[in-house]
């Protein structure tokens, strides 16, 4: 709100309509152009984008992704958006489901049914960067300050769930589109996924072709490349058959190490390089799409890739979607993939000391284990199409490895016994500083074979790979491996962590917590005395069924209409209407949890409770938006927040209690409050609770009651067949009162005032009476001696008590005052008379007693 | 015969009556939990279990202790929260926060004394000391955030319970009531207030949220324990050091509450006031006229402190005029007007004019006149 104040933005569309409707008298755009007055920057935003959306709460607003951009008759600009969420705006008892730390610049695709899609162009801010990721990636710590957001779940109001493939790979599409698209908006961007296999090669050959050009150290692996690229599989076998490496972690350390060491400089050369990676991950098949998008931002600065992209922008989206489908084909097995990366875990081991360490001396000890590896691998001479299957089976192969260790060669394992320590320290040395570099990690895991070896050469230091492994290694419950076991402790992940500082800004103090546990009721007078106190929460309200009912029936509609709308409850105190409020709400929720209705948000304030009624205002936006701010900034902030169409509102429940606390003489509270709920766009119900039944007509102005509307209810007091219902179903069961006894209490406090509070309260002390007294009486029930003491203890006056214990003067003079009214006639009299009279009064009584 | 005794003890007796006024004196004043309560065996069993069940049950409660002035409410709640806190279980858990309507007199003072007590002032730095409204939004969220099972019981005692009522809007009463009666931390709030009425000079939800647990404090003895009790407070330990000495005070004391005079003294007094405090006042008086020559009390001493107790300041005075203007050297002539005109103020300072409505022109014809 506060950005929105402080610079206007001016909106406008993006070349002429792209296709209207007859029918609805709307036109599509293509585009929307965002103008800032202050800055006179100009943004463009196209469908598919992921755009900030201005919400409740000016530092955080909502994200979402732009599907459709279009003006509707009366020339306004409207957009239709797919929400995600932060958690923030997620409820509370659900945040657990995840059982994790979210980072804040974590989002979740929000599918929960209840959000208008529908929103105004004019709320849009600005585009922003938003990066999928697979489930298993961790969300990388990201130190500089831009905005950059990952979604790696999606939620649908009552659990998270991974994305799926397809609609990750559809994220993917979109997060690539704006990185092509961006230069050259107008580009229409279409996805043909068709031209897959034929796209890929061409692609291969182009990359080949330039890596020779570039690199000595690639020249083996690439003249393999020209020489075998007449079909995937083929041309991997031949790969296979360069490398020669035994295990596919292993393989990876000779062509690792010049990328990696090169990385951090982004030489021109180096993007080339990166590439030529890129692609030969595309050839690999490799569902690691975010990956790629690694590769993506880093080249995206570099010219030869602008001109490549602009050339052909379809080619690498359609293998993209094509792999991510294949990802999805590979999670079928999921134990075999607990396997396949506990095994990995030791050959990566394996593979980046090796990196670091040990390069010449495997160089050597490949040559022996390349034939054998490469024997291995020709059975996976299989086409792109069925690459899945061949992944099954490599799964498979993996798991017969895992169980016949003999294949890993010694020299492996030792150098892991040898450097793991150094290694970890290297790591994490690694990971920060190229933190800043990378976007996000993918596991590798998803199709680990010796197939994928290649990619992972090409793609990255071996930092994020433990990253993604440790990751999976975690999800896997069966691998009981002792590498994969120690791994996590070094691993840059759990380094990384704890770092995320914890806000010490909402500590609340608390009472401290007593040392020793209460005690539990001891005897059934003490269970009873428990089950009787006005705090205990009953399982359900007896004898307010119509009036639960009849407020249910009206929140429930306005929530289904998605309207405002009041309703004034009064009763005299201990009715049980806050009880049967919040038992409304309660049994709400449990509806909405039950996706029986659109989601709402409950905010409660009490008269009684502020300190001044215009805290209110104060109370409300800090229940709804957590803000902190003076009162009269927050009925500012409020009524903007009410009054304005706000998109992705929820329904607002709001509970006024003790409504006649919050008169003012201006009466300015109670207007908004129920002026608000008027407002077209606010959803906003009002449960307004108070004392008296003619409130609104006493001390409300015209205009105030007239906002308030017809909806009232009133709470009569509790009769006594109701008291006796609810002190009943109180104790449920337990045999602590006579029946009669019950009858007396719930008669006498119904003939006085109806207050349940009285009528639990009266009972809980004859319980306490009963229990002194437990000696005399046989049956050890509260009886009605007890209850008749209790109710004299409560309900006798005073006075007759105190004058009978009063001295004898005190009793003298007050003698004397009713003599006095009694002569005169009247209800006052001078202090002189009854000085007077008081004094004859004394002389009288001691002359007879003188007598 | 006494006398004579004394002159054969006072060598000793030098140190011993000072000891003797001492304890006394210290029984008198102070409201020391080590005394004796005099027929409030029942309230005190009630107030002692109310709070064990609050402590030890995490039982929210609320209660009043009414009775008028001098008769023992605070003695009362002294004595109970000193037993209740030979219980280990209590002292470790127990919180209390005392506050008084004479020094609390709004609810921002009284928030941030209860703040304060509870040392949560602490805990987010400055900020807990802020407006009033958070401050209070503060507190009510520190107090919700307990439960009966886990945290700590808060006892609340707010003396002269009366002047709380006439906080605004009886904010802070309703708060500590309402907590009482919802799941949250457990509390008990114990009121102490001599107003018989308070139950209605309580706002009406906020009675209606009060457990309306009232413990009557009402001096109701009659005159034979009246006497008892006057033996009791002045009878010495039997702990006391100088054994001859004690025995030979209480003995004393014995035949004082026998004695015809003592009890017409008391009798009066008896009449006049119940309260103990009273008694208590006439009996430091008496008291100060020990000394090492006339180490015991008699009933000419208790004669006199009766009459000093008594005395009418007003009465006094005229007293004094009527001595003075009967004394024949001096003629009301002899002074200067603006002497009478000062003294004539004076009278009226100490309210002996019926006159105080006339105005000061009056008042000077009056003078006039006079002269």
């Amino acid at each position: 709100m506060n950005t929105r104040q402080q610079c206007k933005r001016i909106y406008s569309w993006v070349g002429r309509a792209k296709s209207s409707d007859q029918q609805l008298k709307t036109f599509q755009y293509r585009g929307v152009l965002i103008k800032s007055e202050r800055s006179l920057t100009e943004m463009c935003i196209l469908p598919g984008e992921f755009v900030l959306v201005e919400g409740e709460n000016a530092d955080q607003p909502f994200v979402a992704k732009l599907l459709k951009l279009y003006e509707d008759g009366s020339q306004e600009k409207h957009a239709v958006v797919q929400w995600f969420s932060r958690i923030t705006e997620l409820p509370l008892n659900k945040r657990k489901l995840l059982q994790r730390e979210v980072s804040p610049q974590e989002i979740f695709l929000d599918k929960g049914p209840g959000y208008d899609t529908d929103i105004n162009v004019e709320t849009i801010i600005k585009n922003v960067k938003v990066i999928p990721l697979a489930p298993e990636e961790a969300v990388p710590v990201r130190s500089n300050g831009k905005q950059i957001f990952f979604v790696k779940e999606s939620w649908d109001g009552k659990c998270f769930k991974p994305l799926s493939p397809g609609l990750l790979s559809e994220l993917k599409e979109a997060e690539k589109k704006k990185r092509v698209g961006s230069p050259s908006p107008l580009t229409d961007c279409q996805v043909f996924p068709s031209d897959f296999i034929c796209s890929l090669k061409t692609e291969t050959d182009r990359v080949t072709r330039s890596t020779m050009k570039t690199k000595n150290f690639q020249m083996e692996i690439e003249s393999r490349h020209s020489a075998s690229k007449s079909s995937l599989s083929k041309e991997r076998h031949s790969q296979r058959v360069a490398n020669g490496i035994n295990t596919p972690g292993a393989r990876k350390k000779l062509q690792l190490n010049s990328p990696t060491k090169s990385r951090n400089k982004l030489t021109g050369c180096d993007v080339l390089e990166l590439l030529v990676d890129d692609c030969d991950a595309l050839e690999a098949l490799e569902p690691s799409a975010t990956k790629r998008t690694v590769t993506f931002t880093e080249i995206l600065g570099s010219p030869p890739k602008i001109s490549r992209t602009n050339g052909e922008p379809d080619s690498p989206l359609s293998i993209r979607g094509d792999w991510s489908k294949l990802a999805e084909t590979i999670r079928i097995s999921p134990y075999r993939r607990g396997q396949d990366s506990s095994l990995k875990a030791k050959n990566l081991d394996g593979k980046d000391d090796d990196t670091w360490h040990l390069n010449s001396r495997n160089e050597e000890e490949e040559t022996e284990e390349r034939t054998r590896e490469s024997r291995r691998t020709t059975k996976q001479a299989a086409t792109s199409k069925s690459n899945s299957k061949s992944d099954t089976n490599l799964a498979e192969e993996q798991e017969l490895k895992t169980r016949s260790p003999v294949v890993i060669p010694r020299s492996h394992r030792k150098c892991v016994q040898k450097t793991t320590a150094r290694i970890a320290e290297q790591l994490r040395f690694l990971n920060i500083s190229e933190q800043d570099q990378e976007d996000d990690y993918l596991p590798s895991t998803d199709c680990s074979d010796s197939s994928s070896s290649e990619e992972e050469e090409s793609m990255v230091p071996s930092t994020p790979k433990r990253k993604t492994r440790s990751s999976t290694k975690l999800s896997t419950p069966k691998s009981s491996r002792k590498p994969s076991d120690t791994t996590p402790a070094k691993t840059p992940r759990n380094a990384s962590e704890p770092r995320t500082p914890k806000t010490p800004r909402n500590a609340t103090p608390k009472i401290p917590i007593r040392n020793q546990a209460t005690e539990k009721p001891a005897n059934v007078l003490e269970e009873a005395r428990l089950r009787l106190h006005v705090s205990t929460i009953p399982g359900s309200l007896p004898c307010r069924e119509e009036e639960f009912q009849d407020i249910y029936n009206f929140v429930e509609s306005k929530l289904i209409d998605g309207t405002g709308g009041c309703m004034y409850i009064s009763g005299v105190p201990g009715t049980g209407k806050t009880a049967t409020v919040h038992e409304v709400i309660r049994c709400l929720q449990e509806a909405v949890e039950n996706d029986e209705l659109p989601s709402f948000q409950f905010i409660e304030i009490n008269g009684m409770k502020l300190t001044d009624p215009h805290q209110a205002y104060v109370q409300i936006l800090q229940l709804l938006t957590s803000q902190k701010v003076t009162a009269t900034h927050a009925a500012e902030l409020l009524a903007k927040l009410f009054s304005t169409p706000g998109p992705k509102r929820k329904t607002t429940v709001l509970i006024v209690d003790e409504l006649d606390l919050l008169w003012t003489r201006k009466q300015d509270v109670m207007y908004n409050l129920f002026d608000w709920p008027t407002q077209k766009q606010a959803k906003l119900i009002i449960l307004a609770i108070a004392n008296t039944m003619d409130l609104p007509e006493r001390i409300m102005m015209n205009r105030v009651a007239s906002r308030l509307g017809l909806t009232r209810m009133s709470f009569q007091p509790y009769t006594y067949k109701q008291l006796q219902q609810i002190i009943s179903s109180r104790l449920n069961h337990i045999k602590a009162f006579e029946e009669d006894a019950i009858q007396l209490v719930s008669r006498k406090v119904a003939a006085l005032s109806g207050d349940a509070r009285r009528c639990l309260d009266i009972c809980r002390r004859s319980t306490e009476i009963c229990e002194f007294s437990s000696q005399k009486s046989t049956s050890g029930l509260v009886s009605m001696a007890h209850v008749m003491k209790a109710i004299d203890e409560m309900f006798s006056s005073p006075y007759i008590n105190s004058i009978r214990n009063a001295s004898l003067h005190e009793q003298m003079f007050l003698k004397a005052i009713i003599a006095e009214f009694r002569r005169s006639g009247l209800e006052e009299a001078t202090v002189q008379q009854v000085h007077l009279l008081f004094f004859f009064k004394t002389w009288t009584l001691a002359f007879v007693l003188i007598v | 015969m006494s006398k004579r005794k004394s002159k054969e003890t006072s060598s000793v007796n030098g140190e011993c009556i000072s000891q003797v006024q001492r304890i006394l004196r210290e029984r008198f004043c102070h409201q020391c939990p080590n005394g004796k309560l005099f027929g409030v065996q029942l309230q005190y069993k009630h107030l002692l279990e109310l709070l064990k069940r609050t402590t030890i049950h995490g039982e929210s409660n609320s209660a009043l202790i009414i009775g008028p002035r001098g008769s023992g409410k605070t003695m009362l709640l002294n004595h109970v929260l000193k037993e209740l806190m030979e219980v280990k279980q209590v002292r470790e858990n127990l919180l209390q926060v005392h506050l008084n309507g004479l020094l609390q007199t709004n609810d921002k003072i009284a928030l941030k004394e209860i703040t304060r007590q509870l040392q949560m002032e602490n805990v987010v730095g400055d900020k807990v000391f802020g407006s009033f409204a958070e401050n209070l939004a503060f507190l009510l969220e520190a107090l919700k955030k307990g439960d009966r099972d886990s945290s700590c019981p808060v006892l609340f005692i707010l003396d002269e319970f009366d002047l709380f009522v006439h906080h605004k809007n009886q904010t802070l009463l309703y708060n500590l009531f309402d907590i009482s009666q919802s799941a949250q931390t457990p509390v008990t709030v114990i009121g102490l207030t001599c107003r018989q009425d308070i139950l209605e000079l309580l706002e009406k939800r906020v009675k209606s949220r009060f457990s309306h647990r009232q413990i009557y404090l009402l001096n109701s003895f009659d005159f034979k324990q009246y006497l008892k009790i006057f033996k009791e407070q002045l009878s010495l330990p039997t702990e006391f050091l100088y054994k001859p000495f004690t025995q030979k005070w209480n003995k004393n004391v014995q035949s004082l509450s026998e004695d015809r005079t003592v009890q017409d003294v008391l009798r009066n007094h008896f009449h006049c006031s119940k309260d103990l405090r009273s008694l208590h006042m006439l009996l430091m008086l008496a008291l100060s006229s020990i000394t090492v020559s006339h180490p015991f009390m008699t009933g000419s001493d208790l004669l006199e402190a009766s009459k000093l107790y008594r005395m009418d300041s007003k009465a006094n005075i005229v007293h004094e005029f009527q001595k003075f203007i009967q004394r024949k050297a001096h003629s009301m002539y002899n002074f200067e007007k603006p002497v009478v005109m000062k003294s004539w103020m004076r009278l009226q300072h100490f309210n002996f004019s019926f006159s105080s409505s006339e105005s000061l022109s009056q008042k000077r014809s009056m003078v006039d006149k006079l002269c």
